[in-house]
């Protein structure tokens, strides 16, 4: 491949933000305007290129070629050199991510990136890391686009510092750094057994490891998976999760919505790469605890979403359940469900996403979520000056209230899967392929599809409850004031999953190809390493 | 040798496992700080351990177990840069709750 530039299109999701997001740091505070334009044309710029990435990779495919791309960093040929590879699922992660991103950076923009400083930079250097880290095909480097994207994550957490946000990060950044010494050791075991870290030449050389090494290779991968797993968030590992993102800027919470996504995608890369299939001496096992996993999580999130008092609270749980189910599907086998569980992915992290940005709308009415604490550092500033600011960007619009009530319901119908929603299609979809399964993995197929319905009707329960009480529950307070800026992104993220629901033959068909791609493993190795080596 | 760095990596892990579990949040940067030198040990102990052999090979034929493995010495490079960061970034938070909270315990209160 590598004709002209577009053999050059791969790495631009990770230099654009990289150098837009230092440029952004040279100009001064008080340039507001100028910051919020390069971010955004930034960001649309990323939606379009990984748009057109996305395209390609499906046009190829469906045309009966490879898909996958490899872009060569410096031209040094794998295993030697460091490799991006751009696949079927890191096309899909990477519009996932800049759409998110762009719907994210168009609602701060109304009032919540002056809530602290750099909140533009920090969010380009999180959508690099994010990019990077479903482009890369190197395990190391994984790593470090990991730590980019947490570094990223812990001065977004920290945006508009408060009392409880501080608590929330001292916890978030001690638990992931702790995570990410985890994750040295499992790639260092994997290192030391096989002498390589290219996930492509690693699936050569997993299968060439002796019995007597054979032990360590597990162990490190077993820890590598419990790396990932924590910022997957499945139980009892994820119990950070919805009290962090609780306590964090709601749109940096939409935006985390992806981030804990990457700990899925983690799992889908490398360990179903590596240990599952028929390469493997120890497959079952490690898709055994991935399923289990999986229900136990759903299981923990349900228990959650029904007791959690506040909307914040009730997405972060339901991010919870998502992570569990997809775990559950992934542990479940590869095929129909695996596609299912993609469709869920991409259906559940948008709705989750708009659902976030949509909470702080609908309580800003009682305006208990204040902004506020004292100033930490000395060049910020805290508190907002919402009301001579807000008439400055968009058009205050009315009928707020329906508007809040309609988006509310939409989303509640996305996260629960009831029809006529993509939500319902992807939980659909799923539970088809788990009933196919039943020969094969017996009686917890149906722990599984009892759990999918249950927790659907969980988070109906508790949205209802809650959703009753603040929108049409009658209140002294004032109607509140919407910006077209705030909606836009809210709507921007609901009707994708609207076209998700028109468009489900198309996309379903992307997601099979994607879940075939993904147990194709010496597509993937030739594709890295050349014709010889996959035939070896 | 091999014992001798053995007994080092197991040595910090230990303390650091034990400074995280306390409650004083100097304690757990300390701990994450030990923790991350014995990792940062221990990857360059995946690459062999070797006395008096150059990482670098030359071009040519070369006989390479007479040369040291160059790559995670790499490693451990970007491992200590990114944890140094890391510290850096956790004392930042750390001094901002201390400011906010006016203790030093990891949940923002004695419990008292």
């Amino acid at each position: 491949m590598s004709a002209g530039w577009a053999g050059h299109l791969i790495i631009v999701p990770i230099l654009l933000p990289l150098v837009a997001g230092a440029v952004l740091l040279l100009l001064r505070e008080q340039r507001r305007t100028a910051k919020r334009v390069i971010a955004l044309g930034t960001t649309a710029t990323l939606v379009l290129v990984s748009a057109l990435l996305l395209t390609g990779v499906a046009c190829t495919g469906f045309a009966g070629d490879p898909a996958t791309l490899v872009y060569r960093i410096g031209n040094w040929p794998a295993p030697f050199g460091i490799v991006l590879v751009l696949d079927w699922l890191s096309a899909l992660m990477l519009v996932l991510t800049s759409v998110v991103g762009l719907a994210t950076l168009i609602y701060a923009a109304t009032r919540w990136d002056q809530a602290g400083p750099r909140f533009h930079t920090l969010l380009l250097f999180q959508l690099m890391g994010l990019n990077g880290a479903f482009l890369t095909g190197d395990l190391f480097n994984l790593f470090v686009f990991f730590e980019v994207l947490l570094a990223a994550s812990f001065g977004l957490l920290l945006h508009g510092s408060s009392k409880a946000r501080i608590k929330a990060a001292l916890h978030y950044v001690a638990l992931n750094v702790a995570t990410s010494l985890l994750f040295l050791i499992g790639a260092a075991l994997i290192y030391g057994v096989t002498g390589t870290l290219n996930m492509a030449h690693l699936v050569l050389q997993v299968a060439s490891v002796s019995d007597q090494d054979l032990p360590m290779l597990q162990a490190g991968m077993a820890i590598l998976t419990i790396a990932f797993l924590v910022k997957a968030g499945m139980w009892p590992l994820g119990f950070w999760l919805p009290r962090t993102y609780a306590t964090a800027a709601p749109p940096v919470a939409a935006l985390f919505t992806i981030l804990s996504k990457v700990g899925v995608y983690a799992v889908l890369r490398v360990p179903l790469l590596l240990f599952v299939g028929e390469i493997s001496r120890t497959a079952g096992a490690a898709q055994q605890w991935l399923f289990f996993g999986g229900v136990c999580t759903i299981a923990f999130g349900i228990i959650g979403v029904l007791a959690a008092r506040r909307l914040s609270r009730i997405a972060g749980y339901s991010l919870t359940i998502s992570a569990g189910t997809l775990l559950a599907a992934v542990g479940a086998g590869e095929g129909s469900v695996l596609a299912g569980a993609l469709f869920y992915l991409v259906s559940s992290t948008l709705a989750v996403a708009a659902f976030y940005l949509l909470i702080e709308l609908v309580e800003r009415r009682d305006a208990a979520t204040a902004l506020g604490g004292e100033p930490v550092f000395d060049d910020e500033y805290v508190g907002l000056m919402p009301m001579e600011q807000e008439s400055e960007i968009g058009v205050v619009i009315p009928a707020s209230v329906a508007i809040l009530g309609g988006g509310f319901a939409f989303c509640v119908l996305l996260i629960a899967g009831l029809p006529p929603l993509s939500g319902f299609l992807a939980k659909f979809a799923m539970i088809n392929g788990l009933l196919d399964l039943r020969d094969t993995v017996g009686a917890p197929v149906w722990w599984l599809v009892g759990l999918i319905v249950g927790s659907g009707l969980a988070t109906l329960i508790a949205t209802t409850r809650a959703g009753i009480d603040l929108i049409w529950a009658p209140s002294e307070s004032p109607q509140p004031a919407l910006q077209l800026t705030e909606i836009l992104p809210v709507g921007l993220l609901l009707a994708i999953c609207l076209a998700l629901t028109i468009f489900a033959g198309p996309v379903m068909r992307y997601m099979e190809r994607t879940s075939q791609s993904l147990g194709d493993r010496h597509g993937y190795v030739e594709a890295v390493l050349g014709p010889q080596a996959a035939g070896r | 040798m091999e014992l001798v760095l053995a007994l080092g990596i197991g040595i910090l892990t230990a303390s650091g496992v034990w400074l995280i579990l306390r409650p004083r949040t100097f304690q757990v940067i300390l701990g994450l700080s030990l923790i991350s030198y014995a990792v940062n040990m221990f990857i360059y102990a995946m690459g062999r351990l070797k006395v008096d052999a150059p990482p670098i090979v030359g071009s040519g034929a070369v006989e390479a177990s007479r040369y040291d493995d160059p790559l995670p010495q790499a490693l451990v490079l970007t491992a200590i840069v990114i944890s140094f960061a890391m510290t850096a970034l956790l004392l930042v938070v750390l001094l901002a709750s201390r400011g906010i909270t006016g203790t030093d315990h990891v949940d923002g209160d004695d419990g008292e």
